[in-house]
């Protein structure tokens, strides 16, 4: 096997979904592993991708690659797998990943498998592992032959440096079709946010319609703040306006699974779990008893979350000090 | 103009996977997923009082013209679906080849999908479809304009709000925070059976039976399970001291 990982940088800081995907593939200790990076700034960040196992790093930057567009990767990462003969192409969820992976199977006619949430090598084979049908199934699933294309959701693995060496770095410069940089940014609004993304967080705070105003996910805040994690919503409070739509849960891309989900006043509806029951541990706080939450939560509360978790929020930071 | 919007029709209610074919089990009522249902409301939007054409498209069985039709009651033109006992259990690579080959013959200034499918989960399809057209695509469109030959989207990442402007002809994904997709009228729903629904087939498409279905695709199912239980599930009543309760539960698993 001879595997591509797609690293995604945003800024000069490699998005840890990505890493964890190489240090992943890294650790299966089956033949060599490369990693790619697209855009401004690749060069900088290709020594850094060495230590989580890539001992090959291409990096590409063309102007075509200076905007965060999918097309233009696909020419760069068509003409890496040419050159470097690589039979497998793996890639960690993403707006801009999702694309420029579907984008790459037409182009290459191969197989995607998306939503895998690990994999493993079985008699020298890769298998993936999927859930499917709102996490009701899991399955293994397969490529009739190479080259493998896998998204990975985000989350599914830590991002541990694995101990490699320097990397070989080689620059790659694609040719473009005229279709792949037809698309142009024209303007770029960063969000308003402090600590991390829903996507990137290792602790995830989510309130819903329990909590009974848009005031109150001010509650959701300071656990949030206490744990060192970020803010997630519902999608009916999203759509009451009471939270920003990049908070929603369940939506496409923002199926997360951090170690830890806290879901404040949520019922559990079906939307929402797809979107965060692979979560390592869920606690759920909800005044309804027969709240579908508690069905799929590691720890349920029944109670009054607005006594519960001021408390709770201060006992958290009394322990973390 | 010539707006295509691909649909999906998915399975309503309680889905299963068939052991034996390792597929969807399809064979129970259905409806138009309600992502794409965005999408046709986007196109009827645009559409607005001009004579562009909004014309659905889809790939399934004959039962998807039920989906069609609910596209057309809302006001979509005219129907194409693509329908071949050959075409089940197409994956990605085989179902992009099949609708770009329908999707060839519509000519369309644009092509809408919904944001994913929800029987599926799957989110990427129009990025393929994209690329079998040779067209520039956008996802993730949660405002949208035609201006003159070009499409501006706005659109949300993981990192702020961008927008993006590409030539038409173009393919775009809409989000679901695009607009409150419209119910049909009455009038809407009978008139929808006088629209044109047209059902090809494989060879209609000049598409050979070998590149579609499990033939035509790359990837396997090799087996199911079931997802790994919680154990040792907790439930406890607040009787005044669940916050320490809490605390104390997640020290015991190193979370604090």
């Amino acid at each position: 096997m001879s595997t591509l990982v797609f690293l995604e940088h945003h800024g000069n800081e490699l998005q840890k979904g990505s890493l964890g995907v190489l240090a992943k593939v890294a650790s299966l200790g089956a033949g060599d592993v490369a990693a790619v990076i697209a855009g401004e700034g690749a060069r900088a960040l290709a020594a850094e991708a060495g230590k989580y196992g890539a001992s090959k790093v291409w990096v590409c930057e063309d102007g075509e690659v200076a905007q965060p567009l999918p097309q233009p990767r696909v020419d760069v990462l068509a003409q890496v797998i040419d050159e470097g003969g690589y039979d497998t192409v793996l890639f960690a969820n993403s707006v801009l990943a999702a694309d420029v992976a579907a984008g790459l199977a037409a182009r290459l006619d191969a197989g995607l498998n998306w939503d895998l949430v690990d994999v493993e090598l079985r008699d020298g084979e890769l298998v993936g592992k999927r859930s499917a049908l709102q996490d009701s199934v899991y399955a293994d699933v397969g490529w009739s032959r190479t080259p493998r294309l896998a998204l990975f959701r985000a989350g599914s693995f830590d991002a541990t440096p694995a101990g490699g060496g320097e990397p070989e770095i080689t620059d790659i410069s694609a040719s473009y079709k005229e279709y792949s940089t037809a698309v142009k940014l024209v303007g770029q609004d960063a969000e308003e946010s402090s600590g991390p993304s829903i996507e990137d967080a290792d602790v995830i705070v989510a309130g819903g319609r329990g909590l009974g105003s848009p005031d109150n996910f001010m509650l959701a805040e300071e656990l949030a703040k206490a744990l060192g994690g970020a803010v997630g919503a519902t999608r009916a409070v999203v759509d009451a306006g009471w939270y920003p739509y990049s908070a929603q849960i369940g939506q496409t891309g923002k199926t997360v699974s951090p170690k830890l989900y806290v879901a404040l006043g949520i019922s559990g509806a079906i939307q929402h779990k797809v979107g965060m029951q692979s979560s390592g541990t869920i606690v759920a706080i909800n005044k309804d008893a027969n709240a579908p939450i508690f069905e799929f939560s590691d720890l349920g509360v029944v109670g009054d979350l607005h006594e519960i978790v001021p408390k709770l929020t201060e006992l958290v930071r009394q322990r973390r000090g | 103009m010539r707006i295509a919007v691909c649909v999906k029709h998915v399975p309503e209610g309680p889905t299963r996977i068939d052991p034996s074919t390792k597929r969807l089990d399809r064979s129970g009522e259905g409806a138009l997923n309600h992502f794409d249902a965005n999408a046709v409301e986007e196109a009827l939007r645009l559409k607005g009082d001009s004579d562009t054409e909004v014309v659905a498209v889809s790939l399934g069985p004959q039962k998807a013209l039920d989906s069609l039709r609910k596209a057309l009651a809302m006001g979509a033109d005219r129907a194409v679906l693509v329908s071949d006992d050959a075409a089940a259990g197409s994956d990605l690579v085989a179902t992009s080849r099949l609708l770009a080959a329908a999707l060839e013959r519509q000519e369309a200034d644009l092509v809408l999908f919904g944001q994913q499918a929800a029987d599926a989960d799957g989110a990427v399809l129009w990025a393929a479809v994209a690329e079998r057209l040779a067209r520039p695509v956008i996802s993730q469109a949660m405002e949208l304009s035609v201006d003159g030959g070009s499409v501006r989207v706005k659109r949300q990442t993981e990192f702020g709000y961008d927008t993006i402007e590409a030539p038409l002809p173009a393919v775009v994904a809409v989000s679901d925070a695009i607009n409150e997709p419209r119910y049909p009228s009455l009038k809407g729903i009978m008139g929808a059976k006088k629209k044109p629904q047209d059902v090809l087939s494989l060879a209609d498409l000049g598409v050979d039976a070998g590149a579609a279905g499990e033939a035509g695709s790359r990837t396997t199912v090799l087996a199911l399970g079931d997802p790994p239980a919680r154990a040792d599930a907790r439930k406890i009543e607040d009787d005044g001291n669940a916050a320490q309760a809490i605390v104390d539960f997640l020290a015991e698993k190193r979370l604090v």
